[in-house]
């Protein structure tokens, strides 16, 4: 397939509750293999998707925020959650897990894939989007 | 125009597989092509022919299968969503050991590769859901 186009995934839930985070996650990595420009957003609640030291073991549902880490060997590289979705629920960067990929093109240098965002840059980066999925 | 369509809710406990129902046969009567129909989150369970509502009610199933079978559409239920949720073609029966399938006439189960390459194929996607 010659063609490329845009692909966001945006993520508004929080992970557990509902299945649409894990089977959202699940389109992300599929999606991966057909080598298309792709970014993932995180608003509202979806920012707790990224929260370090999930854990789940009371509610018996499944932990899957360990496959957020994997997310970088997929060449998913661009995560960006919204800064006024930390702040409305009293999060900072430093809650989220270290996400982070390696630059084949810079000797594989370990880069961060988390990029705090604005509600306004947001807005931009969806208006340059082909196709926009949101779970 | 070329569109694909994603279906993210169940029949019935939602209108989003009925709006989308709706906006296709819209769009084929007014000339667009359907690409592609995937069904996935719970809007595997439109996929079900074991589906029977009240005989007053719209037969949301039935309404998709007619309809493929009228415009040749392409009907896909995600193969990981449909298994978690018991949506079985004869093939997947058979290799889960299931005693029987349920899979409605003119649906098809196949992977979220599908879903990609709709995306790709199409000049809009649209997604149907909460």
């Amino acid at each position: 397939m010659s063609e490329t186009k845009k692909f966001m995934y945006i993520n508004r839930r929080p992970p557990y509750g509902t299945v649409y985070p894990l089977e959202g996650l699940e389109v992300v990595l599929i999606g991966a293999a057909f080598e298309q420009e792709v970014c993932m957003v995180f608003i509202s609640d979806g920012v707790f998707q990224l929260r370090q030291g999930q854990d789940t073991i009371d509610s018996g549902m499944k932990n899957f925020s360990p496959t957020y880490r994997a997310l970088g060997d997929y060449e998913v590289t661009r995560l960006y959650v919204e800064r006024e979705s930390l702040e409305e629920r009293g999060l900072t960067e430093a809650d989220l897990m270290p996400l982070t990929w390696e630059d084949e093109d810079d000797d594989w240098a370990e880069k961060p894939s988390i990029q705090i965002v604005s509600r306004a840059q947001l807005s931009d980066l969806l208006e340059e989007q082909d196709v926009v999925f949101n779970f | 125009m070329k569109l694909a369509v994603m279906v993210n809710e169940g029949p019935y406990t939602h209108q989003a597989s009925d709006t989308a129902y709706n906006f296709i046969v819209a769009a084929l009567n007014a000339g667009h092509e359907i690409f592609r129909v995937f069904f996935y989150h719970d809007g595997v369970n439109n996929g079900t022919r074991l589906t029977t509502p009240p005989q007053d009610d719209r037969h949301i199933v039935n309404r998709w299968s007619e309809l493929s079978k009228a415009h040749d559409l392409d009907l896909v239920v995600c193969v990981a969503a449909a298994q978690r949720r018991g949506i079985v073609d004869p093939d997947e029966a058979k290799r889960n050991g299931k005693d029987s399938d349920n899979i409605a006439p003119g649906f098809r189960i196949s992977g979220l590769g599908q879903l990609i390459e709709a995306g790709i194929q199409a000049d809009r996607l649209l997604v149907f859901g909460d």
